[in-house]
């Protein structure tokens, strides 16, 4: 439990150093710490196979194009220059929305009583019961999730396709 | 209680052994990548310190020590000590879920694995590390403000993405011939002669040319490669840091070369085990399996040096071609593939001897494949340049 907290406590400070630090490539860095935290509350959890999915994808394979993107650009020349009053105001209106609908929407959460024994299983999150369950009880949502990706993917590609003649840059 | 600090204390010595070895193997790869260059080149290598010159790790590592720790003025002075770290912590963290060995008998009936952690995502917990294996040089080349330094940078980070899809499918094929995602499982089920190497020899051709990818090592060298881009993304780094990224290199090596032998070569599996158990005692046998699994490991080594000083450099369109268009599909198809291998023999009650010919037969249908394809769409190629 003790260990709980610090891991929370560190998921919360990294992200928000995400949002606080002014270099871009510290951000995806904090970011990505960030996403090894939530990893660490998935092994809590026992769902091994999360943890190191969450690993591949997100800290492997989309931060390190992130920070491939970010690494590219000009950062001196590229300064942020939002400070006007108007967008102080627009992100404090925004904010405080959404911190009021969050609020309402977890007052009336249930947490309970720590967990149920009846329905507890320790092997909940294994790959074994995860694939069961997806391709058994949500088979069709799954294969309708990978379509969604091809059809993403493909869109990517026609973007990014030099048609002939065209101009490289 | 007795019994948990007793496993306890083994795990300890366990892990202890495994760093030292690892750290060892790494040290002396440096002495014998310069022995076989040195024979492959008809010349006579290192033979100044000590007897054949075998201190000369020792000797290096004291150089590298002594010399000027520097840290450039206009760079990012935590992100640059942070690049070499992160390299080392990567490179070591893998060997955790390896299974060096199988059981030891530590008397009073206790079993002790010869493993770090069999957690039953293990091969998935590889493949995750080595993913990661490209921050430490993407953050030290960021750091290091040299534009020659980036450019390594960018092109490890593109390079490793690249080659982690081939690599990913070449494991699920592994993966659909065990069932289990577990290191432990992946090896038992290889036991008695029925390496994954016998299904699976386009998997594991694809296998071993994305780990040369993934470790950096020619052909693939791109990242570091000193005609273009002075030392790349290491040009800025001297003293122990530099070393640090050097011995993550060879770090890397050893353990996929370990990883290559636990999912393609049986692990700590050999011949006569057996005999050899009837005669020793099973104590013996597994450290034998263990000696075996190191053995297959360092052979590994010595083919990645081999292929260092005998291919030369790709250049890098053709680093990226070869990624995305040749292995990829090859990948695609062997996973295919795999699906008739598991399942012909299952339904027509053939021995195992039938999996093994179907898996062999793979690879003239995939050349002929590649054949077709490139006489089709080579003749579209050369039609489109002519209409230009």
């Amino acid at each position: 439990m003790q260990f709980w907290y610090f891991l929370t406590a560190l998921t919360l400070i990294s992200a928000l150093m995400v949002v606080l630090s002014k270099n871009p490539i510290h951000s995806v860095l904090y970011l990505v710490f960030t996403f090894f935290c939530i990893s660490g509350h998935y092994v809590l959890l026992n769902a091994q196979f999360l943890m190191a999915v969450n690993i591949i994808v997100y800290a492997g394979a989309i931060m390190v194009l992130f920070l491939f993107v970010i690494m590219m650009l000009d950062l001196r020349r590229n300064s942020p220059d939002s400070k006007t009053n108007l967008t102080k105001l627009a992100g404090a209106v925004v904010g405080g929305t959404v911190l009021v609908i969050f609020i309402a929407a977890t007052r009336k959460i249930n947490l309970g009583t720590g967990a149920d024994n009846a329905f507890y299983n320790s092997q909940t999150g294994m790959v074994e019961n995860l694939g069961q369950i997806l391709y058994r009880n949500y088979l069709l949502p799954f294969e309708l999730v990978s379509i969604l990706f091809f059809v993403a993917m493909v869109g990517a590609v026609m973007l990014g396709k030099r048609e002939a003649g065209e101009r490289n840059f | 209680m007795e019994l948990t600090s007793t496993v306890f204390t083994a795990k300890a010595i366990y892990v202890g052994v495994i760093f030292a070895i690892t750290l060892g193997v790494a040290a002396y790869s440096t002495y014998f990548e310069r022995i076989f260059a040195a024979f492959f080149q008809d010349r006579v290598g290192p033979d100044r310190a000590g007897p054949f010159g075998i201190l000369q790790p020792l000797a290096d590592a004291v150089k590298m020590f002594m010399k000027e720790d520097f840290i450039p003025a206009n760079s990012s002075k935590w992100l640059f000590i942070l690049g070499p770290c992160l390299s080392m912590f990567t490179a070591l963290m893998t060997s955790a879920v390896i299974p060096f060995g199988d059981t030891i008998d530590l008397g009073n009936g206790v079993k002790f694995d010869l493993q770090g952690i069999d957690v039953n995502i293990g091969i998935l917990w590889v493949f995750g590390i080595v993913s990661l294996g490209v921050y430490g040089i993407l953050v030290g080349g960021w750091a290091s403000n040299n534009k020659y330094s980036l450019l390594g940078a960018i092109r490890a980070a593109s390079q490793n993405i690249s080659y982690e899809l081939a690599m990913g499918l070449s494991i699920i094929s592994i993966l659909m011939m065990t069932g289990s995602l577990s290191t432990k499982a992946i090896v038992e089920a290889q036991q008695n002669g029925h390496w994954n190497i016998l299904y699976q020899p386009v998997g594991f051709i694809l296998f071993i040319i994305c780990a040369f990818a993934e470790c950096n090592r020619t052909p693939f060298d791109l990242p570091e490669c000193e005609t273009e881009l002075i030392g790349g993304y290491h040009t800025e780094y001297s003293s122990m840091k530099l070393g640090f990224y050097l011995f993550a290199e060879y770090i890397n090596m050893f353990v996929s070369g370990a990883v290559m032998a636990t999912l393609y070569f049986g692990g700590y599996d050999y011949p006569f085990y057996e005999t050899v158990v009837n005669s020793f005692g099973e104590n013996v046998a597994n450290l034998i399996g263990f000696g075996a699994l190191i053995g297959k490991a360092l052979f590994f080594v010595f083919v990645f040096m081999w292929v260092r000083w005998t291919l030369p450099r790709f250049r890098y369109d053709q680093l990226m071609n070869l990624g995305w268009t040749g292995l990829i599909p090859i990948a695609m198809f062997n996973v295919v593939w795999t699906g008739l291998i598991i399942l012909l023999p299952a339904e027509f009650n053939l021995s195992s001897w039938a999996s093994i010919g179907v898996a062999i037969a793979g690879i003239p249908v995939l050349i002929v494949g590649l054949f077709i394809y490139h006489s089709i769409a080579g003749g579209k190629k050369k039609k489109t340049a002519l209409a230009r």
